[in-house]
């Protein structure tokens, strides 16, 4: 059997094993998801005026994101390191690489369903409008970022899985790093929901800095993650 | 007889208290090897340089003729070490954790119902999360997924522990079967009453060296 085939392999047993953890557990939809969706709540109660929310609608459903996805990454390797099963892949010779790629597929899964479970509480809540075209920017906006996010979330939750206080440090070491998604993201929503006279077509640009983002901790966490982790 | 673990004056390092002192050791295929020594003497560092774990300083090894200095990852995929932990996902039935191990080896539906059944953890008990297990069916289904990882030598630090009598005699019938099936087992136990009688060598480990 041909390395990348035997990547495939575990990549989707990894990926399928996280899934399956989320689906027994229902952590993501008993947890947290009410805690993002309580984030937009009391972003609604603290900035109480249609028109500011209706504005900065997309900023906040990203903000929301990052804080649950904190919440997501701690919870994945959490179950890693709970009876040593990281130590024990790490034991066993499996390929760090597609480690790292199961788990970002299974984090990107349960991160695009909470973006759409925030982007219809921002919509229903914040009272938000979308074109057609401006959904479908939308959309692909959600996927971008998701693909970084994951792959970033990733490659530093396993770096601060075998560390002390790696509750704490998670946010310190992770947060710096996605502002750039933060922005992006940002950018292309509120083109996307048209927040501030913003067009549909200003929102491409910043798609492609996500896509660029994505690309490149793909290739850092894959190449990276082995390292980090035997550390 | 074919050599399977070769070290000559191996020194390994655990920060920078020197775990082993230039340990020597040859390990035949079809040995089942008690290490014994008092704690921390170096018995589970012995364990993990052999499974490609902990770079060697100084010395010489190979663990079936693949080089530890070099090729550590290599090593890791053909052995099996069971530690203090179980390796088990505790949010997993018995079932999905010993499939998990199948699938990243490639391993059949057969191997998986085998493996179950050789350790018990087939019927009622598969389909229970591995968090609410005893810590003797842990250990069981821990078991379960070296089986099933086709290890060709076995690592195991304490694998009594937790293990009532049965479980006990039926692990050490499952080691005798596994050598007979080729298998190598270099095993660490402070049940040294027990594990003499099952294993066919023993080395004292002490300070970091072994005799």
């Amino acid at each position: 059997m041909s390395t990348f085939e035997q990547r495939r392999r575990v990549a989707f047993a990894v990926a399928r094993k996280d899934l399956t953890i989320e689906w027994n557990s229902r952590i993501l939809v008993n947890q947290v998801a009410p805690f993002a969706a309580i984030i937009m709540v009391l972003f609604a109660f603290a900035l109480d005026n249609e028109g500011i929310l209706q504005r900065v609608a997309p900023g906040l459903v990203w903000l929301a994101t990052l804080f649950s996805m904190l919440v997501v990454i701690q919870r994945t390797f959490a179950v890693e390191s709970a009876d040593g099963a990281l130590d024990a892949l790490r034991v066993a010779g499996v390929d760090p690489s597609a480690i790292f790629i199961g788990k970002s597929l299974a984090l990107m899964v349960q991160l695009f369903a909470l973006e759409l479970l925030l982007v219809g509480t921002a919509v229903v809540l914040y009272g938000v409008e979308m074109s057609l075209v401006g959904f479908a920017e939308a959309i692909v906006t959600l996927l971008t970022a998701t693909v970084g996010l994951a792959c970033v979330g990733t490659l530093y939750g396993g770096l601060a899985a075998g560390a002390r206080g790696r509750e704490t440090l998670l946010p310190l070491l992770l947060l710096p790093v996605v502002a750039p998604v933060l922005i992006g993201a940002t950018r292309a929503t509120e083109a996307a929901f048209g927040s501030g006279g913003a067009q549909v077509s200003e929102g491409w640009p910043w798609i492609l800095l996500l896509a660029v983002f994505a690309v490149i901790f793909a290739v850092v966490g894959s190449v990276a993650f082995g390292p980090l982790v035997d550390e | 007889m074919e050599t399977v673990i070769e070290l000559k004056g191996v020194v390994a390092v655990l920060g920078s208290f020197p775990a082993l002192a230039g340990v020597s050791l040859s390990v035949q295929r079809g040995e089942i090897l008690l290490l014994q020594g008092p704690n921390g003497a170096g018995k589970t560092s012995l364990l993990r340089v052999c499974a490609g774990l902990m770079p060697i300083e100084r010395g010489t090894g190979s663990i079936l003729g693949i080089d530890l200095a070099t090729n550590r990852q290599d090593i890791r995929t053909r052995v099996g070490l069971l530690g203090h932990t179980n390796g088990l996902y505790l949010d997993l039935t018995v079932e999905q954790n010993i499939q998990f191990w199948a699938s990243t080896v490639g391993a059949s539906q057969e191997e998986v119902a085998n493996a179950m059944s050789t350790m018990r953890v087939d019927g009622r008990l598969a389909k229970v999360k591995a968090g609410q297990l005893s810590a003797g069916q842990r250990r069981r289904t821990a078991l379960a997924s070296l089986i099933v990882r086709r290890a060709e030598i076995w690592l195991l630090d304490e694998p009594h522990a937790g293990l009532d009598a049965a479980g006990r005699d039926e692990l050490d019938a499952l080691l005798r079967n596994a050598v007979a099936a080729g298998a190598t087992v270099v095993l660490a136990s402070h049940e040294s009453e027990r594990a003499a009688g099952l294993a066919t060598r023993t080395v004292t480990v002490d300070g970091g060296g072994a005799r």
